[in-house]
């Protein structure tokens, strides 16, 4: 039960009061970029949930069985060249950055490659964002979160696991489609709008992002409102 | 094939014709993320700057080897690795910043203007030109941050670089130093930079 209420706080506050768009500004090019048109924006928020649980599970899976400290893998290799308690030291974290980003990038080649062969609808929908989100910020961002939840915990019983995770980069990404889906809404009606030239564009986008972003404060403190209720 | 502009001409461009952030809309998240005080942004603007002059050097010194399809697979491992040095000498030298600016200095890898100056600059030309174009983009990209980072300092909190400004009877503007404060202020800055490119490009038409 604790459990099950630990994910469900995790998934509201990634979709919601920590809004990856509105609060952590990950993502911010594709909301400026791309949100014109609310199908467009529903196949670019789905296109990023998908490859940001791949990237999850991905990052969570090397993170916590080849780079941290005393993790099986590494320490099971190591410990053919050196002794066993120095193998079991062995801390890789150093590398993390660059695995991230190659798995990132060689998985949403993969996947693209592969949708394209097989299923022809489902690329058409979404596939063409895909090349267009292996640099976004928003999948880094959920494996460098996954990360920080791994390597920087003292208790290693606190360390997240792998539904943990997942439910951060499902609800991840739900978030960002929620963003970008309703900034596409208002952006239609915008250009119905007479808007001063100089805000023409990016500038009126930022503006009511900032008002987006005012209403998504009213969420704050929700989370550990349901807490104290609850526990 | 068109004359590519020289070292001097690039660093000139870079930092207010093409000004990464306002005129190209590139590298927005850290733009928004760590302009709610002067002393983050300036960090980060170094930092970016660190990395897109090694990054740029190292790619146009290597651009005859790369093959067209794998080039952004090896820019972004580039990046990565410098990402990875300049991360970890921020954690060593200035501990207290690097908590600051959190994962908004691994998340430079993807920073668009990285990629972006290696894709325009670094690989097509020397080390040279690409030394100046990585100068001139970080220079600009320095001062959009720093412009950002005073307003929102300067209305949020009354102080600038932690010294105080603005009188005691001045009210903080909390908002401004929160996320929503980031998006008005950019907003509103990249109108006025609009404005001012509209006003500048009719004037010598009146003139005539």
């Amino acid at each position: 039960m604790a459990y099950l209420f630990d994910i469900f706080l995790i998934a509201l506050g990634a979709a919601l009061i920590n809004n990856f768009v509105f609060y952590y500004f990950v993502g911010i090019c594709p909301f400026i970029g791309v949100s014109r048109q609310v199908d467009m924006a529903v196949g670019m928020g789905s296109a990023v949930t998908f490859v940001m649980i791949i990237a999850v599970f991905i990052s969570w899976t090397i993170t916590s069985l080849v780079l941290v400290q005393g993790a099986p893998v590494s320490s099971w290799v190591a410990g053919f060249f050196m002794a066993k308690e120095q193998a079991a030291k062995i801390d890789l974290t150093i590398l993390s950055y660059i695995v991230y980003i190659f798995s990132i990038s060689s998985s949403v080649q993969f996947v693209e490659m592969y949708m394209r062969k097989f299923y022809p609808p489902l690329y058409k929908s979404f596939g063409v964002f895909l090349p267009l989100i292996t640099t976004n910020c928003a999948i880094l961002f959920a494996c460098l979160t996954v990360m920080s939840k791994i390597v920087g915990v003292e208790n290693p019983a606190e360390a997240w696991d792998l539904g943990r995770a997942l439910a951060l980069g499902i609800f991840g990404g739900v978030g960002f489609t929620i963003a970008i889906v309703i900034m596409a809404g208002i952006r239609e009606e915008l250009d119905l709008c007479d808007i001063p030239a100089p805000f023409k564009g990016a500038a009126i986008t930022l503006i009511v992002g900032g008002i987006l972003s005012m209403a998504f404060m009213g969420f704050v403190g929700v989370d550990s409102g349901i807490r104290t209720a609850l526990m | 094939m068109s004359k590519l502009p020289t070292a001097s001409e690039r660093f000139i461009q870079g930092i207010l014709p093409e000004n990464p952030v306002y005129r190209q809309l590139l590298g927005l998240c850290p733009t928004l993320a760590v302009t709610n005080g002067l002393k983050p942004a300036l960090t980060m603007a170094m930092a970016v700057g660190m990395v897109l002059l090694c990054a740029n050097v190292i790619i146009s010194l290597i651009r005859g080897l790369l093959k067209p399809h794998l080039r952004i697979v090896a820019f972004t491992l580039t990046i990565a690795t410098f990402v990875t040095i300049v991360d970890r000498a921020l954690s060593a030298y200035m501990y207290p910043m690097s908590k600051t600016l959190g994962p908004y200095i691994p998340l430079i890898i993807v920073n668009c203007i990285i990629i972006c100056r290696c894709e325009v600059c670094a690989s097509r030309q020397g080390p040279l030109a690409a030394a100046g174009d990585a100068l001139g983009q970080s220079l600009g990209f320095g001062l959009a941050l720093a412009s950002i980072a005073m307003v929102r300092e300067l209305l949020g909190t009354g102080m600038l670089l932690g010294i105080p400004i603005l009188p005691d009877v001045w009210p903080p503007w909390v908002i401004m130093v929160l996320p929503p404060g980031a998006f008005l202020t950019f907003g509103l800055l990249l109108a006025g930079v609009n404005w001012i490119r509209a006003w500048r490009s009719n004037q010598p038409q009146r003139g005539n």
